[in-house]
Order: C-alpha cells, then structure tokens, then sequence
C-alpha cells in the first residue's frame, strides 16, 4: 500500500499540473504570467511537465516594470529557451508614454501598482480569456480565501463577494462576455515547499535569490538595493552587505535579507528556520494592513 | 540537509468549523503559535491590531481571519486555507465559519478534508451547530472525525463532564455515517492537549490533538479500489504518440492492464504511464499521469478510462443531495441547469425534490424548492449519461457542481446516492408498515477480493445464479427445486438449494411468522443466497415469500441477468388437497395464524421470468420445463 503513498511535493505537483490542464481544456486563449521571480519559474516548470512531451500549449506573458535587476531580464530569456515557451514582453514604460498611467513621485518611485494598467491593457491586446498567476495563499491574510479560478468583472476586477465555491476538484470556467479568469496553480505551496521543489527539480535559480556582496540603502526596516530607480534620503548612504532577496520584483520596494544561504539547500535552511514571512520584507504591503486586499480589489495579482 | 526539509512529509487536509465564541479561533491560532508557526512580523501585526482594539493579551483568534470585513465585524465570512507544518507531516486546514447562513462554506471546506476538527463548548455541550456540523461532515464523507470538547478549563478540567459530552455526542452520531471517530478533551486558550498533553487532565489518557493530526492513517480518504480515469486533455505533439493526461480519480492502473473506454465502449491495453518526463510502471488515485494505449481510438475530454470488469455507473438518472449556495435564486422542481461532474459539463434538469433536510435535527420535511444554504434530497436527469460512483464509496466521481445558465456561476453542490432505480426502492421500504430496517455498523467497509467474479465463472465453466421458486405452500416449489438441484449437480454444475423449512432451524430460528418476522426471513435468506451466489453457485431457492416488496428487495440485491423468478402457480384448492405437512388443515382448525392462502394473501408475481402451472403438469414435465430453461441461462 505505501507504493500508493505520495509525500506533500508529489501531491502538490499532481494538483498544479492538474489545474493547468483544466487552464488548456476549458479556456480558449490562456496565458501564464512570468516574473521572473521563484513562484513563476516553478509554475513554468510544471508547465513544462504538464504537457510533456508536448509544448506548453500557451504563451508565457512578463509584465516588466522597467525597474527590473538586469539578473533577472537575462535569466528570464535564458529560461525561455530552455523551456522551448514563447514569451511575450509587455512593459510598464510604454504605458507610461501613451498617457494610460502616471509615474509616482518621489525619491523611490514604484511601478508595482502601475503594472496592473498594463497587464489589463494587455489581457485586452491579446484577448486572453484566462491569466495563471503564481499567487500562493500562505502569502498574504487576503490570498488565504482566494480561489484557484479567480472570476474578474470587465475592468479586471476582484470582488471577493461574488467569487465561485470551490469544490472537490471540480473548476468552473465558464465565463460571460467581458469576464476573464485569473488561476492560481500553485495556491496550496508555501515558500518552503517552493524551494523544496526548486531542490527536487533541480531548477538552475537567478543568482539574486543566493548570498551576494552588494551596496544597499536600510530605509524603515527595509533593504533596498542600490539601483538606478531608487534615489537617496537625507541621512541615507549606500553601504555593502552580503545580501539575498526572498522575493524578485520591482527594484523599488523589493526588500533584500541579510543572508549567508549559498546554495537551494541553504536557503531550505533558512527558510525552515526563519521567523519573518517572505512579504514582511516588502515595502509594498507595509503601507496599510488590508493593503493587499486593496490592490487585488482593482485588478492586482 | 537539516529535519525540517524532509521531503517525505506526507499531507494531511482537514477542515474547521465554528462560530464567534466556541473558540475555533484562538484553537487554530494555539496550534500555529506553538508548533512555532508564526512569523515576527505577523506577530508584531497581531500586536499592533490588537492593541488597537484595546485589549492586553494578544487574541490568537486574529490570526486566522483575513479580509477587512470580516476583522471590522469580527467573524469569518468564506473558507480561508490555512497552512502549516511539523516534521512529520504538513497540513492545510479549511477554516469555515460555523453559523446556518454559512452552511455552503462548511459543505465547500469539506468537500476536499480527510479529516473534519469538530469542536464542542464543555460548559454548553451539544449545540445546533456542532450536529451541523458532524451532519455536514457525515454527508460530505470526511473519512476522521475528531471531537475536540473545548474550554475544559471552564470546567474544572472535570472528567465527568467530558464523558457525558463523549456519551451525548455518541448517542446523536449514530444516526450518521462516521467511519472513525476520535474524542479529546482541551483548553485551546490555555493549551492543554492541543500541542502538548500539559498535567491539568491526568485522567485523560489519550493524545494531544496535534499528535492524532500528525500520525492517523489517511489512506483510507482514498478510493484505491475502482480505477476511474477522467480524460482531461489530449497531448499529441506528433504521429507517434497519442496521450490521455488526467489525475487518476480513484483506483490504481499498471501497464499492460485491460482498460474500457466509456462512452465507446471499447476496449485497449495501456501501453506506457508518463508523470511529467518519467515513465513510471503504475499511477494511483490522485495523481496526474499521460496513458497511451495499444489502440488507436478516438478519445476526448470528458471520457471515462475504467477497467472492464469494475465499471461504473452509466445512467442519465440518479439521485443526490445537493447543497443550495446561491443567495439570489432557489433550486426549484422543473428547473435546468448545468451539471459539471469529472471533467464533463452536461445539461440537467430537475425532476423532483424528495425532501428538504434540516441540518441540526436530520428531519426531513417536503418542498419544491432549496433555498440558500439548505440541503435537500433532489432527483435528476442529466442531457447525457454520467459515468459516477455513489459519493460515499467514490467522492471524486460521486460529486458534481451545479452552474446556473445564465450567470455560469456555481449555485449548487452534489453528491449523488443511487440510480433512480434504487431510489425508489429505497422509498418504498421506507414507505411500508414494518421496515426492512437494515442496520450498518459504521466501522464495516466492503471488503473487495482479489478474484472477481468472471474468474469464478471461468473455473467454474458456468455462471452463477439465483433461482428463485415462490408459489403457495404445497404447490411443489421443494419437490422441484430438490430434483433441479439433483440433475444440476450430476451435470457439474455447483447447485445449491436453500430451503424454507430448513433455514428455520437455525439462520431463522428466532423468527415468527408475524409480517416484520416474515420480512426480515426474507432478507437473511436474500443475503445469504448472495453469498451462495458471490461464491459462483447457481442458488435454488424455495419459499412462500408472499409478498411482493420482499422478493423486489431480493431481486435488487441481484444483478439483473442473475435473478430469476419462477413463479409456481397451483390452484389453492389443489394445495389444500395435497397438503403434504398437513398445515391447511390446522390452518383451517385456526390452530396456525396468518397461514398463506388461508387467511394472509399471496401475491403472485406480476412479470416473474417463467410461470409454471403444476396444477396441470406432471412433476416430470414441471422439472424438466424449469431445468430447460435454466440451461439456457447458464
């Protein structure tokens, strides 16, 4: 009978590649978001071993805010070849030209609420009808109640009221003209299982996730790197630290840890043994307790 | 690599309910705290949020409620996943609130949980909402269920009160289908037994629910027995390969297994199994696999893979209980809708409500409609048929949804019972004066054998059968049925005869002849002419069995094809004439009661498969009528 038996990473991998599956059958224009960052590359992972031996049968879409590390625009491309997937670019800067958004101001201008224009202005472009996002619940207090399809109203919206019961593994996609889906495959990982499954796999990660020496700013509890997009306070100076990030995003508000985690095995480590959650260094959520919920209300991932 | 990343942590998913006070909360937020699940900063936000409020401890209870309404108003709107892990296991808990108005969120949680938390006030015992809750856990199937009787410091951690909560709680489960249940006494607020056994309850001998968390079996929330196989989406990169991906449902596959594919019909060999790049020897329930097959057949999504000798149900009919989740509209006789069920979306409509039932009592009342939060017993017909299970046997291919036409969205959940068929059977024992009560021990599961019934065939060189002789005492139903079972035996078949009189010697021999007695002789013998029969014999019965209900019982218990009914028709007065044991004449003397065809009717069968009338025909003639017509069933 133990033969029958499947560890956490087996069940949580069966579940993913299922509800991609469910993504490629029940929608006629699906797409999966790609940030670069280790929720996204494990998503595209199982993508990869969802239809193998066939292709990903969708494009992988990244939303780039321009304020991206070089590190991670040269993994993204190098990662695009190995998974033989075709990516489509769409950046914030170009909203930005035509007049949709306006940049923030101020001495770390983020581009992380801005992104939402251009995804949704991108969903039209493209006409996708279903957008798979690497959100996990164990993330965030407003994520814990998501669903694994997210239903959004025609201006991409989340009402966290009219959102569908979710039962055995039975999804609903259908889907009224104007509305599109957000899917979550990865809903039940945590951060742990996350990096477990990176060990399992093997999944080659940028160098921004291991310890690195670099010059970095502390503003109000946060490590900000030091990079083109953010500017210095006063009383502020650059110093060196040895450093990891925990998450990948926009350089303005992505915190970085001290961290000596060299290897995937390391970060486990850590990661088990850690007693802050890997938002808490996000300067972004930090701005009101229900600020998540806020964003994921107009349209945010 | 340290302990804590073992990978070989297995899962276990359960599932919460409960109200603002009963403590569910701060239970949930104890087992984060203590197996050191929290992190710094929610803390700090805990803090903060708490301090806010005013008050001076920190309430664990903020931890587990996530949107801002449901903070402002203090209580838990929707299913919030939780989750968490100690070195032997990982666990995600569906956390629900435990108010009437939330039943769906309830039914919504369980659906996915192999084990259900319930919990119970020690100071207020068995309230509406624990029996809710335990009725919603029973009806969704949740193979463990854990009654944690909270807030035993309000008690004086008393012994005494908490086995009348055990007894009370006990006496109200046995009405439902629990297969395994557990009691432990805690104080979530001061954390006795919750992660540690603390020496405040001595008398309690059992462990601390973390510990039964992390070390009860849960195989058993998994169906390894009927191999069911939804096609999810074809992968055909190229001319030379042809694959099915899909998440095995239930049961297990290897390669080289005869497979049938439904709706076709036809059947293959499945010729490899891929989990993502591996080609792996087998797949079992749950996981997501590729098959390819030895055949070339047009398969798509929404097909069934099943093995050919354990098939599921086809019908188009059948009955669930269904759970009302729409505010703003009611189900309703006459309404159509659209089903989803596996990986199949079909057209359903709704034949009739059976009855509403009441989740804090189990009573059934009539309705024609179910209304937000209610769950009632519903017939339907789908557009097109459903390969399912029954839900308690197979929740995944016994669960369905229902999506409303107009607005797609999800207004119901099912769980399907029976065919129509056996609805109705159900319904017309339950109807009759005294009920064939049949009374299932909760810890009894089929056991399955590793032969089936086509090898039995095999070896046996004939199938098995239940022939079934009614007729009136002394219409020669023993005396044929002892020489059919002669010639049979000398032909090499395995015949077997049950006899009235002699099964009333021992398996019946508590038994009277009052109408329940009656009933229930017919059933000990029914059952026992299955067994007979799952043994590959070919089963000659001979009994009055007058009433029509008790025959339909036994031929239900039967496959079709396998049940025959000879009704031996003998013209009373002749039988009266004869009267070989000389009991119509003490029937007439009134020295016997209720004798048939004296003063308690015979029922004669209205489509029995051969009618013989002995009253015409010689016994050669009437033996050799019926052995001809068994051999060609055979």
């Amino acid at each position: 009978m133990s033969a029958y038996q499947m560890n956490t990473l087996e069940w949580l991998e069966s579940q993913a590649m299922y509800v991609m599956r469910e993504v490629a059958a029940q929608f006629e224009r699906p797409v999966m978001l790609f940030s670069g960052g280790k929720d996204s590359i494990v998503m595209s992972q199982l993508a990869r071993k969802a239809f193998y031996p066939g292709p990903i049968p969708f494009p992988l879409m990244h939303i780039d805010t321009g304020h991206n590390f070089q590190e991670t625009l040269d993994y993204r491309d190098w990662w695009m070849n190995e998974l033989g997937a075709t990516l489509i670019v769409r950046t914030v800067q170009d909203s930005i030209d035509q007049g949709r958004v306006q940049e923030e101001e101020g001495p770390s201008p983020s581009r992380n609420a801005l992104q939402t224009v251009t995804l949704l202005d991108a969903i039209k472009e493209f006409q996708f009808d279903a957008a798979m996002g690497g959100a996990r619940r164990d993330e965030e207090k407003a994520r814990a109640k998501e669903r694994f399809f997210s239903v959004r109203d025609r201006f991409g919206q989340w009402d966290p009221k009219n959102q569908r019961p979710e039962l055995w593994h039975v999804f609903n996609g259908l889907k009224r003209p104007g509305e599109h889906f957000r899917v979550f495959p990865i809903s039940n990982w945590t951060e742990l299982d996350v990096w477990q499954y990176i060990a399992r796999e093997e999944i080659p990660m940028p160098s921004l996730y291991f310890s690195h020496r670099r010059e970095i700013v502390r503003r109000e509890g946060v490590i900000l790197a030091r990079s083109p997009h953010v500017s210095l306070l006063d009383g502020e100076r650059w110093e060196p630290a040895r450093v990891r990030f925990r998450t990948i995003g926009d350089a303005t508000c992505t915190g970085a840890t001290e961290s000596e985690a060299a290897s995937v095995e390391d970060i486990i480590d850590e990661v088990a043994a850690t007693r802050v959650t890997e938002r808490g260094s996000r300067a972004d959520d930090r701005r009101s307790e229900a600020a998540m919920e806020e964003r994921k209300k107009q349209g945010y991932f | 690599m340290t302990q804590l990343v073992d990978t070989e942590r297995d899962l276990l998913r359960f599932t919460t309910a409960g109200s603002v006070d009963d403590g569910k909360s701060t239970l949930i937020g104890r087992m984060l705290y203590d197996s050191k699940q929290i992190f710094q900063d929610q803390m700090d936000s805990l803090e903060r949020a708490s301090k806010l409020r005013g008050e001076e401890t920190v309430d664990l209870a903020l931890l587990t409620d996530g949107l801002r309404a449901e903070r402002e108003q203090r209580i838990t709107i929707d299913v919030a996943y939780r989750y968490f892990s100690t070195p032997k296991r990982k666990f995600i808990i569906a956390d629900t609130p435990g108010h009437e108005q939330y039943t769906r969120n309830m039914v919504t949680g369980a659906s996915t949980a192999d084990l259900a938390v319930i919990l119970l006030d020690a100071r207020k015992g068995l309230l509406p909402q624990s029996r809710r809750h335990a009725i919603i856990a029973s009806l969704l199937a949740i193979p463990h269920v854990i009654v944690a009787v909270n807030k035993m410091d309000l008690v004086d951690y008393a012994e005494a009160r908490y086995h009348e909560l055990v007894r009370e709680f006990n006496d109200f489960a046995e009405k439902l289908n629990i297969h395994d249940l557990h009691f432990i006494p805690i104080s979530a607020l001061c954390g006795d037994n919750v992660v540690e056994s603390g020496d405040r309850m001595p008398w309690y001998e059992g462990r601390p629910l973390l510990r039964v968390l992390e070390e009860i079996t849960v195989t058993r929330a998994r169906n390894l027995v009927d191999f069911r196989f939804p096609v999810q989406y074809v992968i055909r990169p190229h001319q030379d390969f042809r694959g099915f991906a899909g998440r095995v449902a239930s049961g297990t596959i290897r390669v080289g297994e005869e497979v049938t594919i439904l709706p076709s019909h036809y059947h293959s060999k499945v010729r490899s199994i891929h989990v993502g790049d591996k080609s792996v020897p087998e797949a079992a329930a749950q996981q997501s696999a590729v098959l390819t097959l030895e055949n070339e057949i047009d398969i798509s999504r929404g097909d069934m893979l099943v093995r050919s000798h354990n098939l599921p149900v086809i019908d188009q009919e059948f009955d669930a209980y269904v759970c009302w989740m729409d505010e703003s509209s009611a189900l309703h006789v006459g309404g159509d809708y659209l089903l989803q069920h596996t990986t199949r979306i079909s057209k359903v409509h709704i034949n009739d409500i059976l009855y509403r039932m009441d989740v804090n009592t189990l009573h059934r009342e009539g309705t024609d409609r179910l209304a937000l939060n209610e769950i009632g017993r519903v017939r339907c017909t789908a557009a097109q048929p459903l390969y399912f299970d029954p839900y308690d046997r197979n929740r995944e291919t016994g669960g369905f949804i229902l999506i409303d036409p107009a607005t797609y969205r999800t207004v119901g959940a099912g769980m399907i019972r029976y065919t129509t068929k056996e609805t109705l059977r159900e319904l017309r024992r339950e109807r009759g004066e005294g009920q064939l009560q049949t009374v299932v021990s909760t810890n009894i599961s089929w056991d399955q054998s590793l032969i089936t019934p086509e090898e039995r065939e095999a070896q046996n060189r004939h199938k098995a059968l239940c022939l079934w002789l009614t007729g009136l005492s002394g219409s020669g139903k023993s005396t044929i049925a002892r020489c059919v079972e002669r010639a049979l035996f000398q032909e090499g078949i395995q015949a077997f005869r049950l006899d009235g009189d002699n099964v009333r010697h021992g398996l019946c021999s508590d038994l009277g002849f009052s109408r329940e007695d009656r009933m229930t002789n017919i059933r000990r013998i029914g059952h026992a002419a299955k067994l007979l029969y799952d043994a590959g014999h070919l089963v000659i019965c001979s009994f009055i069995a007058p009433y029509e209900e008790d025959r339909t019982f036994v031929r239900e218990l039967f496959p079709a094809s396998a049940f025959l009914e000879v009704y031996v028709k003998c013209d009373i007065d002749v039988c009266k004439q004869r009267d070989p044991k000389g009991l119509y004449a003490k029937a007439e003397r009134g020295e016997i009661k209720g004798f048939t065809g004296v003063d308690d009717p015979y029922e004669a069968p209205a489509e029995p498969e051969l009618l013989i009338d002995t009253s015409s025909l010689s016994e050669e003639e009437t033996v050799e009528r019926v052995l001809q017509f068994v051999r060609q069933q055979l």
